[in-house]
């Protein structure tokens, strides 16, 4: 069964949360994770890692650096599905 | 000599409690911080030792999640320390560039290193998290600290297994007098109750096996010692020069002397017989602070509860002391707290520090049958050090040969 966007934006936003504490209903399709949420590399790739778990997708580095917002790698997670 | 060095915080979490007060009010009290290991990997692995001293406040009690995602549990435990006695020192403005960190372990992060192996053999490379590294660097409890007090001065470890603790606050002596920096913390911090260090420690018979009765495992100097008890948790100590110090109106607990270190090249584990390389670093730290051994009246003891290890720390002051040993009031605390390895030397000497200022020895508990192999004046409950100037050394001692031993005073305006 695949995920729809907002079930993929609640979820990332809780995995965002509990790997830096940033609350999530900050978690918005439209925030850059670098530039408005301060979520340094480190916390990028742990975030990415338990995104494929959560969602069953596969996430390849040389495409984590084109997730700039929130709403990229919503985007990128619903389209990778199934 | 430069001007004195003082000591003007103290922090700490231990297995006697959460901070510098109660740990102390607990020690004093002669209570043990020693228990069984609520943890299924103790039955899983059946390991021979089922019980440690193990930090009575848990980190994540302390910290916020966050900040106990990204560091180990021995990073953990040398923020929570650090924290309290840089605050204890009433939070110093000091530029960055005059702030230094000494921060010790013993192993490092033993939790995240064998839990990221799991990871790796069981989920793959891609499951080992990209903070694995500097989680489990030995230095990582240093870095961790001086990120948080903005230290620029230098960020050091000494790694000389259960002497580090000690080593690092030795070492703060020189950054001080060389007026490279105006404010050192140091200390040390261990967490390795994990079953890879259990269960190599108790191959090599160095743990106690009391598993029945964990509170008495602990029991330097008493005849039925089996071994040592392994600890967990840290300790900081703020250091400065006195000027700095009266300056800025800060409070003074003590005045840290000297220190020595100097190492056996005898055996890997066992300690020396002879204790030379001990009596060395004792005698070495004496003369460094310009003192007699006649000066001293206290001394924290390594005195880590394994039969061997007693002796050879006794036969070591005897041959520095004479007959002016059976004057010294000796506490063995790790009695109560076990054994924090590379945190032993920085709460022993917040122990030492604090019988100074406070001019009471705490108590050794467990010494039911004195050895008559080890005739020492061992205090056995809360013993007042008397009037006057008074000296107190803490010695530590590590696998690899490694002495290290630290001299305080009291301290008088």
């Amino acid at each position: 069964m695949a995920f729809s966007q907002a079930e993929v934006l609640a979820g990332l936003a809780e995995i965002v949360n509990d790997e830096t504490g940033i609350a999530t209903e900050s978690v918005q399709l439209e925030k850059s994770f670098t530039d408005d949420l301060d979520i340094d590399s480190i916390s990028m790739m742990t975030i990415v890692v338990n995104a494929e778990d959560k969602f069953g997708v596969k996430i390849p580095d040389e495409e984590v650096k084109n997730l700039i917002t929130v709403g990229d790698a919503v985007n990128f997670i619903v389209s990778a599905q199934g | 000599m430069a001007g004195k060095i003082v000591v003007t915080g103290l922090g700490a979490t231990t297995p006697l409690g959460g901070d510098v007060e109660s740990t102390w009010k607990a020690l004093l009290a002669g209570e043990s911080g020693i228990s069984t290991i609520e943890a299924d990997w103790v039955s899983e692995y059946d390991l021979p030792v089922t019980f440690a001293g193990q930090a009575k406040v848990k980190a994540l009690d302390v910290l916020t999640p966050q900040e106990c995602k990204r560091l180990d549990q021995s990073s953990q435990f040398a923020l929570i320390a650090a924290r309290e006695a840089w605050k204890d020192a009433g939070t110093p403005e000091v530029a960055p560039e005059r702030i230094a960190v000494e921060y010790a372990t013993g192993i490092g992060g033993v939790w995240t290193l064998l839990n990221a192996y799991d990871d790796l053999k069981n989920r793959g490379p891609r499951r080992v998290m990209p903070m694995t590294i500097p989680m489990l660097m030995p230095n990582g409890p240093a870095a961790a600290i001086g990120m948080d007090i903005a230290a620029r001065g230098g960020v050091r470890t000494a790694v000389s297994a259960c002497a580090s603790g000690t080593e690092a606050i030795a070492n703060a002596i020189d950054r001080l007098r060389t007026g490279e920096v105006d404010i050192v913390v140091a200390g040390g911090c261990e967490a390795g109750i994990h079953p890879l260090p259990l269960a190599a420690f108790a191959s090599m018979h160095a743990l106690s096996k009391r598993n029945d009765n964990p509170a008495a495992a602990s029991r330097p100097y008493d005849i039925d010692r089996d071994g040592f008890v392994m600890g967990e948790g840290g300790g900081a100590v703020v250091l400065e020069l006195e000027e700095h110090a009266l300056a800025r109106g800060a409070k003074i607990y003590a005045e840290l002397v000297s220190g020595a270190v100097t190492s056996d090249a005898y055996h890997i584990t066992a300690p020396d017989p002879e204790g030379t390389g001990a009596a060395r670093a004792v005698l070495r730290a004496l003369e460094h602070g310009g003192l007699q051994v006649t000066d001293v009246d206290h001394i924290n003891a390594h005195a880590t509860s394994t039969p061997v290890g007693d002796i050879a720390e006794y036969t070591a002051l005897r041959r520095v002391f004479g007959d002016h040993l059976d004057k010294i009031a000796i506490s063995a605390t790790k009695s109560s707290t076990g054994h924090l390895l590379g945190g032993a030397g920085a709460i022993e000497a917040i122990f030492t520090i604090l019988a100074l200022h406070t001019r009471t020895a705490p108590p050794t508990i467990n010494v039911d049958n004195p050895d008559p192999a080890i005739p020492v004046d061992v205090v056995t409950s809360p013993r007042n050090l008397g009037d006057g100037e008074l000296v107190a050394i803490s010695n530590s001692f590590g696998f690899g040969g490694h002495n290290a031993v630290i001299v305080f005073k009291s301290y008088e305006k």
